[in-house]
């Protein structure tokens, strides 16, 4: 199992979701935005960061990068996407998923342990998951929230696309405090929150049990290996 | 060499944070005439050669697919600089 993370320019979390995939049990496999080559990934995961500075609108730059023409076909054919933060704005200028990412509501960038509720356990990324479950990993993001119009909010809610809601509190200003959405099909999924970051004792948000201990990260990517051994 | 002028805005219907904040700042320094303010993007394009239908119909594609996102943004106008053929054009909404 080969999970591919592509690398635009200011990517920050490129690194982080490799190891996330390294300690789920995948091969990670670094790509960079300028190719036109997948080398053969099984899955692959669009990285948290800035990516051309913010510049246009976020992720606007890099969904048009040489690769996105790749993951666009392979997204289309069923291969497992992840967007993790400027990977889901990626997702979203790409017209691979709905709505778009604007200004947070307070104007302030966050970073917080966030709370969030699978609502969806059955795409390629939560089926480790279960429906209702609540987990927390962080959030870091100044341009998160999720916005479409009611129709499209509507058409989501009752297809069951709503992945992941905000709990608590809602950073950012999210219409119904989605954190993140998923195709029809399950296989595309993005969200604002970082589980990239909770997958390690000692590194993850704290838990009632121990500073630092949460990894309930790690499931996204246990669950998108999973998925694709069972289908192989 | 013309130059174009696309204005794009966020939704009137949407919240602007920038624009909140900048209408904040102006409040907290005497301006209290001031009762809102809406931040957009304004870009200017040198082309070659003359505005023709052609060069007008690849930079609307443009505006509306690339330079805004129609789920947050519009563009509200696009100006190919020919007064006499009366400047401003507004994009259909």
């Amino acid at each position: 199992m080969r999970v591919g993370v592509i690398t635009f320019p200011g990517s920050l979390d490129d690194r982080d979701a490799q190891r996330a995939v390294r300690l789920a049990g995948a091969e990670p496999v670094a790509l960079w935005h300028g190719s036109h080559d997948l080398e053969g990934v099984d899955a692959l995961i669009l990285p948290g960061g800035f990516s051309y500075g913010d510049y246009l609108r976020c992720g606007a730059i890099a969904s048009l990068s040489p690769i996105m023409t790749e993951v666009v076909d392979a997204a289309n054919r069923g291969m497992p996407v992840l967007g993790i933060c400027n990977g889901f704005q990626m997702l979203a200028e790409a017209h691979l998923l709905e709505g778009g990412l604007i200004r947070n509501d307070h104007g302030s960038f966050i970073c917080r342990d966030q709370v969030l509720r699978v609502e969806n356990a059955s795409t390629d990324w939560t089926a480790e998951f279960e429906a209702g479950e609540q987990i927390t990993i962080p959030l870091k993001n100044g341009e998160g929230g999720f916005i479409a119009d009611d129709e499209t909010l509507d058409r989501l809610e009752g297809e069951g696309r709503v992945a992941f809601r905000y709990v608590d509190v809602n950073p950012n200003g999210s219409l119904r405090d989605i954190a993140g959405i998923t195709n029809a099909r399950g296989n595309v999924v993005g969200l604002m929150p970082h589980p990239e970051h909770a997958v390690e004792p000692g590194f993850g948000p704290d838990t009632a049990a121990a500073m630092r201990s949460g990894v309930d990260g790690l499931r996204f990517f246990t669950s998108v290996i999973q998925r694709t051994l069972a289908a192989a | 060499m013309p130059t174009i002028v696309v204005d794009v805005m966020p939704k009137p219907e949407l919240l602007d944070p920038q624009g909140k904040a900048v209408a904040g700042a102006l409040n907290r320094t005497g301006h209290s005439l001031v009762t809102g303010v809406r931040q957009g993007k304004r870009f200017e394009i040198t082309v070659d050669g003359p505005v023709d239908e052609a060069v007008r119909a690849e930079i609307r594609t443009i505006a509306e697919e690339i330079l805004s996102n129609s789920v947050i943004e519009d563009v509200v106008a696009i100006d190919f600089g020919d007064a006499e053929l009366g400047a401003d054009e507004t994009a259909e909404a």
